[in-house]
């Protein structure tokens, strides 16, 4: 199959579907309007993924690659340059694919203000869709910020009772962070078209890529872009948007906020915090391990105590994204593979878990899991497919999520970057705690006394509900049993990416020491790795 | 000078400066008709018309190079063009707003588009300068004009108290300006922009009149473009003047008043000495601006601070002082009047008789973009542009501003600069929802807006909002051609003027 501008495509079919929408009257016709679209989209996905080769070298280019290099003036080395490589393949397919689940999840959820609902969703695909495949860093600036408009509205319209505390919050904690990113990424811009394009200003990622950030800006650098996608992710001390915006939004915008939304964090730091700014990377490497650790069992212990089921699963995704963080800077192949394919679980298995919470709250209307108990025999294939959910999310072997997890421990037992077995032994509880935490959360709910009626009548999954689960549930399967054809894709990536970084660490490090006195202002970088307790002044990470 | 060919000279010259020629007769026109047939509905469509036959001839004239007429007095050219688009359009949009906002508090006099036309003509004239008495002529002309404006409801207390204001503090801008029109020329001994570059100021004496003289001639436009802490009189006029004609003063003047700012800057004081007191003035207007937002209940007020931090952000670029940072403000002068005319002219329409006055608060408008949905998704459109978010016109202009500020090496400023947009955001989302995430029920105790109390939007109206609206996205995402276009305005070549 080779279809012209087809990673275009994938990332714009749903704004168009979004516009149509604009022009449609009847419900009916909105809706399946974007059923199609997300489903034309998910199929024309596909072949990016039989497309995309990963044994050709990603040292070069991207694949599938559209470039559009006149977009801006020739003063700006700026390009619409989107395309696929393995770090972005997984994602795009699990963006696509979450698409269409989430048009029918909202089939019947969504009664006011439809019209307006599926534009917002569409455009909040093709918003993610283009940040997983910007290679250049200006377009993914706007690919990223394109995210919070329609998040903003469907928490704030859509959602719970709350949901404007939630969806302003939601807005101005992402907006400090990237806002600030945006300086950096002028700063960075101008730097490097003055070492590396000849003066001309330039955001293309593989020219960036070619500059060592000299460790004196590398500092600041790391710690604006850091602090952007932290807060995204999002990381201990700046996670506190992320339960609000959870619990309030309605079922559709917390599948898509933790499915993908939140890997838009994860998969910036890897993109671009990794591979410029390597030297700061490995020195606070250590530190990003402690903050992911606080976050996993911080995460778990909090989600332990909630009430409110969506509420616990909002929590839970606090802590499976710790695992990510912990994997990206262990700086060894297995964990970064591990990382990468956890948020590919995480969106899978956190994403049915909203889902499944979602019907039970569209049947009750409410997420009180005291308002449950015993549901098992009432609804015997939602508890099916929620105890598969929450086994997979649990990381128990054969479901997916005990790929990722234990490729990412494995991996940073093995760091000498973060060299610290102690540490990675307290991330390990939280394997342990998610087991308590969602089984516990599955015994309230479903099991024990069957005390109400109105939980007694309750319906089990209709055809429709049963359609939209079916695909995640097989996927839990497929990637637990056999990761191997998903690893693959991203091995050569994810192998890139490590060398370059410690390619470019050498590079620097060495024109440091070549030129000790070239810099305007002393180092307050240290240049080799260090123990994280050392360094804790002006770090992005400590304040909001 | 042989002044015996002066006039065929004059007459000669005519051509190059169309627009204002057009837009000032027409104008008289106007005042001749209403005369005869007192406030006849034809008025403001001729007056349109005009303007569009004028905004017309800018856009041909947008490649063509940069020259003098008048004996030295005035720029034509392309970045004369450009400013005079903005300024144009502006005037269009404002007049086709006024048409049902002005007839639904029965004061749709003639006399009121003869007047837009006449500010036009000052603006233009502003945004031309290339002498400093045509500077003051076109800033005098444009003020007047807007004093009478701003006072046009008569019977309402809170407009005559603000068109006071506005006059009185204008005057006294006018005399500090003035004053430092008059000590540059006596340092330089001429008022022509370029010559005043040229002149030699050896002597310590001499550089201290030239220097005294600018830093007052800089206060008075500081006043014109509503910098802080010249800033003070910007919410009371803007709340009190009839709305679509604060949406019109909040952006052609600023347009034009920034344009002979950076004609002053590029022309007559070339050295960049300046820089840090831009900068420093860039910081108060952003932080004033933007702080004080974040009280606001009443929409119009909060629109006033609000473009008083925009003020803020267009001289970042100045600051920058760079062909970059200039070609960044004059795109940022494009995207703002459109982003403000329409954000005013949504709150014109949406005014109504109720028991606070025709103003709007937050709390009546509870879930209006229910019942507007096309005033709900254009004033979404404009906040969000507001606060700079791609795939917005208001990002892209404020990219190119701070980033040659960054270039600059003045990455402190667009480090301050960014974190008062995000400020921002708190006060514009909150306008977003209002209009959208609360309804009606919920604020039931302030007594939301009834159906009846609206005025009736025109078509003409709505489609000038939607066009504005569309306007945004289309120069958030394709303005490559634009920002290429007034970068050239500022290349070496095009940047020395004949002599």
């Amino acid at each position: 199959m080779n279809i012209p501008y087809l990673t275009s495509l994938v990332i714009f079919l749903p704004a168009f579907g979004a516009l149509l929408t604009l022009f449609l009257r009847r419900a009916t016709a909105i809706r399946w309007t974007a059923l199609a679209t997300t489903t034309a989209t998910f199929v024309l996905s596909i072949g990016l993924f039989t497309g995309y080769d990963p044994t050709v070298s990603t040292a070069q280019a991207p694949q599938l690659v559209d470039i559009w290099a006149e977009w801006l003036p020739e003063a700006f080395d700026v390009k619409y340059f989107v395309g696929i490589d393995g770090l972005s393949l997984l994602l795009v397919m699990l963006t696509t694919l979450l698409g269409p689940i989430v048009v029918l999840s909202s089939w019947t959820y969504i009664q006011e203000k439809q019209k307006g609902y599926y534009a917002l969703l569409l455009l909040l695909q093709t918003g993610i869709t283009g940040v997983f495949t910007s290679f250049d860093l200006f377009l993914f600036y706007i690919f990223f910020e394109l995210t919070l408009i329609p998040m903003y509205f469907i928490i704030g319209i859509w959602g719970g009772k709350e949901r404007i505390y939630a969806a302003v919050k939601f807005v101005i904690y992402t907006l400090v962070g990237s806002l600030l990113m945006l300086v950096g990424i002028l700063y960075l811009g101008y730097a490097a078209g003055e070492a590396v394009n000849s003066g001309i200003f330039t955001t293309d990622w593989y020219t960036l890529l070619e500059y060592n950030v000299p460790l004196a800006t590398q500092g600041w650098l790391f710690a604006v872009f850091a602090f952007s996608f932290a807060i995204k992710v999002p990381l201990f001390p700046v996670h506190t948007w992320l339960p609000d915006a959870h619990v309030q939004a309605p079922t559709g915008g917390s599948v898509i906020l933790a499915g993908v939304l939140l890997k838009m964090g994860t998969y910036g730091l890897l993109r671009f915090c990794l591979p410029f700014f390597p030297n700061v990377a490995q020195s606070y490497a250590g530190l990003f391990a402690v903050i992911a650790v606080i976050g996993i069992i911080y995460g778990a212990l909090v989600a332990r105590v909630q009430d409110d089921a969506k509420s616990l699963v909002a929590y839970s995704s606090i802590s499976h994204l710790g695992f990510v963080v912990l994997g990206l800077f262990a700086f060894t192949p297995e964990a970064m593979q591990g990382a990468v394919i956890q948020m590919i679980n995480h969106g899978l298995s956190t994403g049915a878990l909203f889902l499944l919470v979602g019907m039970l709250y569209e049947r009750r209307h409410t997420r009180m899991m005291d308002d449950y108990g015993g549901l098992a025999t009432a609804v015997p294939i939602l508890t099916t497919f929620m105890i598969i959910s929450v086994l997979a999310s649990a990381g128990l072997p054969g479901l997916n999520g005990f790929v990722g997890e234990f490729l990412i421990l494995l991996g940073a037992f093995q760091s000498t970057v973060i060299d610290s077995p102690v540490l990675i032994a307290f991330a390990t509880t939280g394997v342990i705690l998610a087991a308590v935490y969602l089984l516990h959360m599955v015994y309230r709910t479903f099991f024990g006394e069957l005390t109400e009626a109105a939980n007694a009548q309750m319906a089990d999954l209709n055809a429709r509900e049963f359609g939209l689960m079916v695909p995640l549930i097989v996927l839990m399967f497929v990637l637990g049993f056999y990761p191997t054809p998903f690893l693959q894709q991203t091995a050569p990536t994810t192998d890139f990416l490590l060398e370059t970084v410690e390619e470019k660490r050498m590079a620097i490090e060495a024109q440091a020491n070549d030129e000790p006195t070239t810099a305007e202002t002393p180092r307050k970088v240290p240049s080799a790795p260090l123990e994280a307790e050392e360094v804790s002044i002006d770090l992005p990470d400590e304040t909001p | 000078m042989d002044l015996s060919s002066a006039f065929s000279t004059i007459v000669a010259e005519l051509p190059a400066i169309f627009s204002m020629t057009v837009v000032g007769l027409v104008g008289l026109v106007l005042i001749v008709v209403d005369a005869y047939r007192n406030d006849h509905p034809a008025i403001p469509w001729l007056g349109a018309a005009a303007l569009a036959a004028a905004s017309v001839w800018e856009v041909t004239q947008l490649g063509a190079p940069a020259d003098t007429v008048f004996f030295e007095t005035l720029r034509t050219g392309g970045f004369v063009a450009f400013i005079n688009l903005i300024v144009l359009l502006t005037g269009l949009a404002t007049t086709l707003l006024s048409i049902p906002y002005l007839n639904q508090l029965r004061h749709d006099y003639g006399e009121v588009y003869a007047l837009i036309l006449y500010a036009t003509v000052g603006m233009i004239m502003l945004g031309s300068s290339n002498n400093m008495i045509s500077i003051f002529l076109g800033l005098e002309t444009m003020s007047v004009c807007l004093y009478v404006l701003t006072g046009l409801i008569r019977e309402d207390e809170g407009a005559v108290e603000s068109a006071l204001k506005y006059f009185l503090l204008g005057a006294f801008s006018t005399g500090f300006f003035l004053y430092g029109i008059a000590l540059m020329y006596g340092a330089t001994g001429t008022m022509v922009l370029p010559e005043m570059a040229a002149a030699d100021l050896a002597t310590t004496s001499t550089q201290l009149l030239f220097w005294g003289g600018f830093a007052l001639f800089l206060v008075g436009f500081f006043f014109k473009v509503s910098a802080a802490p010249f800033h003070m009189w910007t919410p009371d006029v803007y709340q009190g003047a009839p709305t679509p004609l604060t949406g019109y003063m909040s952006t052609a003047t600023k347009a034009a008043a920034f344009a002979a700012l950076i004609l002053v800057l590029v022309h007559a004081v070339p050295g960049g000495e300046w820089q840090l007191v831009l900068a420093a003035v860039a910081v108060l207007t952003m932080v004033m601006g933007n702080v004080m937002a974040l009280a606001q209940t009443n929409v119009k007020r909060l629109l006033a601070y609000s473009s008083i931090a925009h003020a803020g952000y267009v001289l970042v670029g100045l600051a920058a002082g760079t062909q970059a940072g200039y070609a960044g403000a004059l795109f940022y002068l494009l995207v703002y009047a459109v982003m403000n005319i329409g954000a005013f002219g949504v709150m014109a329409l949406l005014e109504w008789d109720g028991k606070e006055g025709r103003e709007q608060t937050l709390s009546s408008l509870a879930g209006i973009a229910d019942r507007r949905p096309i005033l709900g998704t254009t004033m979404g459109v404009f906040m969000f542009s507001l606060i700079g978010f791609p795939p917005l016109g208001g990002f892209a202009g404020k990219y190119f501003v701070f980033a040659p500020a960054v270039e600059a090496g003045l990455t402190w400023l667009v480090v301050i600069g960014v974190l008062m947009s995000a400020l921002s955001a708190y006060y514009y989302l909150r306008v977003v929802y209002v209009f959208w995430m609360q309804s009606a029920a919920e604020v039931e105790a302030t007594n939301p807006v009834t159906e009846a109390a609206f005025p009736p939007a025109t078509r003409m109206a709505m489609g000038t909002l939607v066009v504005c609206a569309v306007a945004l996205v289309v120069l958030g995402i394709f303005f490559g051609g634009v920002l290429e276009t007034t970068a050239g305005f500022f290349e070496a070549s095009a940047m020395a003027a004949a002599p």
